[in-house]
């Protein structure tokens, strides 16, 4: 609804008009385009460049020297624009993308000034003069040079970006993509590529840089390298992060505000004196600052708290996705052999032993510090072990990548439950069915992959509803109580069709009640045949619960048990409460 | 006897999640106290928040004075000083500048900082011994005994020790708790929270028994010593 | 060898300024972009001085005072502590304004030259710690890709605030020295030995002051470990300043420096400060050895494109940046990592 009436003034405003209204809102749509991959970049992805103004002129100029030097259709200036502004991305991307938080934007600035000085230096470009003279797109005859078409076009393309990177957000891509941000470990844990997703966008930013480069070349016809500058690029940052970073609109509404109150600013701001003609620069600086200092969402949260709240159905039941064999109750499911791993002088695990039977609970507990995390990470493929061996069904697992060993089925959850909270209950659960679909980006953007969604979506709300959290699947994961969202961790675990569930001490911080109602949940799933690896140290949740019991000190396997065994054993009680002094 | 440290109704949360809920609790000046309990019970929390390190709500007076509004650096200037289980050492620097960097507090005086390294070595020969290694090579009795020792260099009134045995070999865990025995005779006052209640217990003078963010049981420590209640919150024995 | 020469101590140049970046960034997480533009504020200042102008960095600063007054006092009440008024005046007003009234006083006078290299340290001192003030410090805890969009809108908020203090006109203030001697066939200038030994000598002063002094070790504390400075009672806020401050001195070093051999601008320094990123980040942004030693090669590599094609120095500098990350990625190999939850 809000949609369409965004895309009804679109079409009402050049009527209503004045030229020079038009000329702004023609700004602030090339704005809008660069700042909606920002947008995906920066509020959706977690990443952030200064350098998307650097694309902007690639696309420009590579159109310009096609059309101008070379005489080609604009047409075919498009498809170089793209191509060049899209490689270029691809190129840098998976050059800097797999670096650590402040490098990859601290290199966007470098390579942004590297372009920036390169557009700006050639003479095939026009130097720093630029170039002129470019001639205006023409479609079935008609020369698109009036400021009309130039809106039109303009305002079509943003309106069409809108639309497919609103389809990508709202996919199985899209979902890993939201799911960025907050850390890779999760993701990779449910066997997403987190590296790729990150190029992606990476790439599909640099294209939207480059499509409003070449509108800006073909509509204005003359481009400059001072608007592909750094400092530009910050102002699209400015753009996104004003408008709402988290929120496709929000690029828009940025773009819109800033563009405007640029031009404003400009004319007051002349009357102060012979040099202020950067002031405006010095206000949205300190408006910006102050956004960053005190409201990081930027306006459209504002803005949404006061438009009703969507109401959406359920989804609807839609054939179930295949399964994989599931072994024999009873089967050696999880073989750990001789595992070691030494930090430096330390060997936080010494040749640790035991097995996992299909259909079983095994707890593996040890006080604090003992080796649980590190045989946790060894297992589930986190870290290297320096010797012994890990099977999952006789097939041998040592050292194989997170996402290998989530997609041979070994399903995890998380000490610090690692939940996006700002998605809701059914695309968190969602997420971890990612592995058992296949469509991609493409068929994400053009809705070609609706019959699968529908099944990920309908395979979500069965594990919802088993774990008993289907009375609002479309609420937030973040509004949940700490106790109901490790049981959404357990659902999205079981989303992924596992082998094997391990859950990384899932009694933490729990209320009693809580974990009592954890504890039935997990003896159901038994009872459904699903195979349970649980790492705690809360005694009475496991000793209730398990079938065996492992308990780890000091690196090395102290015991091995039934609950009443371990619980009589003189070594475990002297590990627990501690030797007298 | 007055207390030297008061807590009262203290909660914590972790944004959603209420880790410590209306703890309550008093030390007397010159005294051991220990919190005990099984892991993941807000102990580390509820030290966290007393030290300022955390946010808390409910009271917490020291030394008579209300500590609304202080931060962990207003604390420790007032000899209020944490060992946190984490350590915390300066890991690239040696053990010399660690020591000397726990004398912060009396930095204006270069006496204290002399006397604060001469009883620190004296207590710690090992440490002498390594004063130019780097604390990230000390091994992790020797890092319990940096943390120790640092702590110390500050001249504290109050020392509050979070879990000194953690991940230590038996041997060194009963040096650790001699120390501790031993500060009290200078008049330093200790809270300690421990999960190895058992040599906890046998140092303190009282003690609390921390569960799920509440303390569900307290009294003297060779009362709580022979209490079957607190074995079973350790193995959940209890029905 | 003329080449290499001129490299070197640019370069130089380049690594005192890194060393700012590297010592800010270890002690605040704050990756201090506005850095490079503190080098063209001293030089435009003394330039300024010499010819009899006001430095308009006296209103910069100034100005800077004011907000960062502000912003300490509305903290103090919002806290409750009134009381430590008097102290924020002392320190945020005061203070800053003593080499602004010098600098004001002596600008018509005929002075020592000395006396204006003096007080143009003095008046860009103030201008980092200042900053840091008014916004770094209100969200020390932000993660570090926060503060790195802050550092960057500050410059760009910096470079209006600087056309309209300066002007739009470069300066070049005198050299320092005009000696010049010849060592066999290599002819060097003073000014090019004066940059190559105040950087050595800087690099000297600050690892002595990092081993030696109380101060320099509990910034390095705090560098290595925050919560543990702060449980010793070391305050990461006044570390932070302390920081920011040494930073400036060395920035205001560079311009006077640099400032006789190339014409600066009101807008010059950002670039400035982003060749001795490249640097810093060559040598791992941890590294105060490996920073100055990014930093000479980036005057060297600058030097050297110079000579060829002058036009594409700036473009072969800063794509340089792309192989050498590209081997730092792949050293680092496949990092997982539990990013903070971002902006």
């Amino acid at each position: 609804m809000i949609r369409l009436l965004g895309f009804a003034a679109i079409a009402v405003f050049p009527l209503l008009a004045s030229p020079y209204a038009l000329t702004l809102a023609n700004y602030s749509g090339l704005a809008a385009l660069v700042a909606l991959g920002l947008v995906l970049l920066t509020g959706v992805g977690g990443l952030t460049s200064f350098g998307q103004a650097a694309f902007v002129g690639v696309g420009a100029y590579a159109t310009a020297w096609l059309t101008t030097a070379q005489g080609a259709s604009p047409w075919l200036g498009l498809a170089l624009a793209l191509a060049l502004s899209g490689g270029i991305a691809g190129l840098l991307g998976a050059a800097t993308l797999r670096l650590s938080g402040h490098l990859l934007p601290l290199s966007t600035i470098a390579w942004g000034l590297a372009l920036f000085f390169l557009f700006g230096n050639l003479d095939a470009l026009g130097r720093h003069t630029g170039m002129s003279d470019i001639p205006p797109a023409s479609l079935f005859g008609h020369t698109l040079n009036s400021s009309l078409a130039g809106y039109t076009m303009i305002w079509l393309a943003v309106a069409v970006a809108f639309w497919l990177c609103g389809n990508l957000l709202d996919s199985r891509a899209g979902r890993a993509i939201r799911a960025l941000r907050g850390g890779t470990a999760m993701v990779e844990s449910l066997g997403i590529d987190s590296f790729a997703m990150r190029l992606a966008i990476f790439v599909i930013a640099g294209m939207l840089a480059g499509l409003s480069g070449w509108l800006l070349a073909h509509v204005q016809r003359f481009i400059s390298p001072t608007a592909f500058d750094v400092g530009p690029g910050m102002e699209y940052l400015f753009m996104a992060i004003l408008g709402g970073a988290g929120h496709l609109a929000g690029a828009i509404l940025g773009a819109a505000i800033v563009t405007v109150a640029r031009d404003r600013l400009q004319d007051v701001l002349a009357h102060i004196g012979p040099n202020s003609g950067q002031l405006e620069v010095v206000v949205f600086g300190a408006l910006f600052v102050l956004i960053l200092h005190r409201a990081r969402g930027g306006l459209i949260p504002a803005v949404l708290k006061l438009l009703p709240a969507r109401t959406r159905a359920n989804p609807p039941d839609a054939a179930p996705l295949s399964r994989r064999a599931l072994p024999e109750a009873g089967t050696v499911l999880l073989e750990v052999d001789q595992l070691t791993k030494r930090f430096g002088g330390l060997v936080a695990v010494n040749q640790v032993s035991f097995t996992l039977r299909a259909g079983e609970i095994l707890g593996l507990i040890g006080p604090n510090g003992a080796g649980k995390s590190t045989l946790f990470n060894l297992v589930t493929g986190l870290l290297r072990p320096n010797a012994g061996q890990v099977r999952l069904l006789g097939r041998d697992i040592t050292g194989a990548s997170i996402r290998r060993i989530a997609r041979l089925g070994l399903a995890r959850t998380f000490q610090h439950v690692k939940l996006r909270p700002s998605m809701s209950l059914l695309e968190n659960v969602m997420l971890g069915a990612h592995p058992r679909g296949r469509a991609g980006l493409l068929a994400a953007t053009f809705r070609l992959d609706r019959a699968e969604e529908a099944r990920l979506a309908a395979e979500a709300m069965r594990q919802l509803r088993r774990v008993g959290l289907d009375a609002a699947p479309h609420g937030l994961a973040g509004n949940l109580a700490l106790g109901q969202q490790r049981v959404l961790e357990v659902a999205r675990a079981l989303a992924a069709d596992p082998l094997l569930v391990i859950l990384d001490e899932p009694a933490a911080g729990l209320r009693k009640p809580e974990k009592a109602a954890l504890a039935d949940l997990l003896r159901q799933l038994r009872a459904e045949g699903v195979t349970i690896l649980l790492v705690e140290h809360d005694m009475e949740f496991v000793m209730s619960l398990v079938n065996r019991i492992v308990v780890m000190e000091f690196g090395t396997r102290l015991a091995e048990g039934l609950p009443a065994e371990i619980r009589a054993n003189k070594a475990v009680q002297e590990a627990y409460l501690g030797g007298v002094a | 006897m007055s207390a030297l440290l008061e807590a009262r109704d203290v909660h914590v949360a972790y944004g959603r999640v209420e880790a410590v809920r209306g703890v309550s609790l008093s030390l007397p000046a010159g005294q051991i106290v220990t919190v005990i309990g099984p892991n993941g019970a807000g102990k580390t929390t509820l030290l966290a928040a007393l030290a300022g390190l955390l946010p808390s709500r409910g009271q917490v007076i020291y030394d008579g004075r209300d500590l609304a509004g202080t931060d962990v650096e207003d604390r420790v200037e007032a000899g209020l000083c944490l060992v946190p289980e984490s350590r915390e050492l300066f890991a690239d620097m040696s053990v010399e500048d660690n020591l000397l960097l726990g004398g912060w507090r009396m930095r204006r005086d270069k006496a204290a900082i002399a006397s604060g390294f001469a009883e620190v070595y004296e207590r710690f020969p090992r440490l002498a011994e390594r004063r130019r290694q780097l604390a990230g090579t000390l091994s992790g009795g020797e890092r319990q005994m940096l943390a120790l020792g640092r702590a110390l260099m500050g001249k504290p009134r109050l020392l509050m020790l979070d879990e000194p045995s953690l991940g230590l070999a038996p041997l060194i865990v009963r040096e650790i708790f001699h120390t501790i025995a031993d500060l009290r005779g200078t008049g330093v006052s200790i809270l300690l929270v421990e999960q190895n209640a058992r040599a906890a217990l046998e140092s303190a003078d009282y003690g609390y028994v921390l569960e799920t963010g509440e303390i569900t049981l307290s009294g003297p420590a060779d009362e709580l010593l022979h209490d079957p209640r607190v074995a079973a919150t350790y193995l959940g024995g209890h029905t | 060898m003329l080449l290499a020469q001129d490299g070197i101590a640019t370069g130089a140049i380049y690594a005192l300024v890194a060393l700012g970046i590297v010592l800010v960034f270890l002690v605040t997480r704050v990756i201090f972009v506005p850095f490079g533009d503190l080098v063209a504020y001293a030089s435009l200042s003394l330039a300024a001085l010499e010819e009899n102008r006001r430095p308009g960095l006296i209103w910069l600063v100034l100005l800077l005072a004011g907000l960062a007054f502000l912003t300490e006092a509305l903290t103090l009440l919002r806290a409750g502590h009134a009381r430590l008024l008097p102290r924020a005046v002392l320190l945020y007003l005061l203070l800053p304004a003593l080499p602004c009234a010098v600098a004001y006083v002596i600008t018509p006078m005929d002075v020592p030259d000395l006396l204006r290299i003096v007080v143009t340290l003095a008046l860009v001192l103030p201008t980092a710690p200042l900053l840091y003030r008014i916004a770094f410090r209100p969200i020390a805890d932000a993660p570090v890709l926060v503060l790195l969009i802050v550092a960057v809108v500050v410059h760009f908020a910096m470079t209006g605030i600087a056309l309209l203090c300066f002007g739009p006109e470069g300066a070049r203030p005198r050299p320092l020295t005009g000696a010049i001697f010849e060592i066999g066939d290599i002819i060097v200038s003073g000014q090019t030995l004066l940059m190559l030994g105040a950087a050595v000598a800087a690099s000297i002063g600050l690892l002595v002051f990092f081993a030696r002094t109380l101060t320099g070790r509990a910034l390095r504390a705090t560098a290595i470990n925050r919560v543990g400075a702060r449980i010793v009672g070391i305050r990461p806020g006044e570390a932070g300043t302390t920081a920011f401050l040494l930073a400036a001195l060395l920035a205001g070093l560079s311009g006077l420096l640099i400032g006789p051999v190339t014409t600066l601008v009101y807008d010059s320094g950002f670039v400035i400060g982003l060749k001795s990123f490249v640097g810093a980040i060559i040598g791992g942004l941890v590294s105060y050895p490996g920073a100055a030693l990014g930093a000479v090669a980036i005057g060297l590599l600058e030097s050297f494109t110079a000579f060829y094609d002058s036009a594409f120095k700036e473009v072969v500098v800063f794509a340089g940046l792309v192989p050498v990350l590209i081997i730092r990625s792949l050293l680092q190999g496949q990092a997982v990592e539990d990013a903070e939850e971002e902006l």
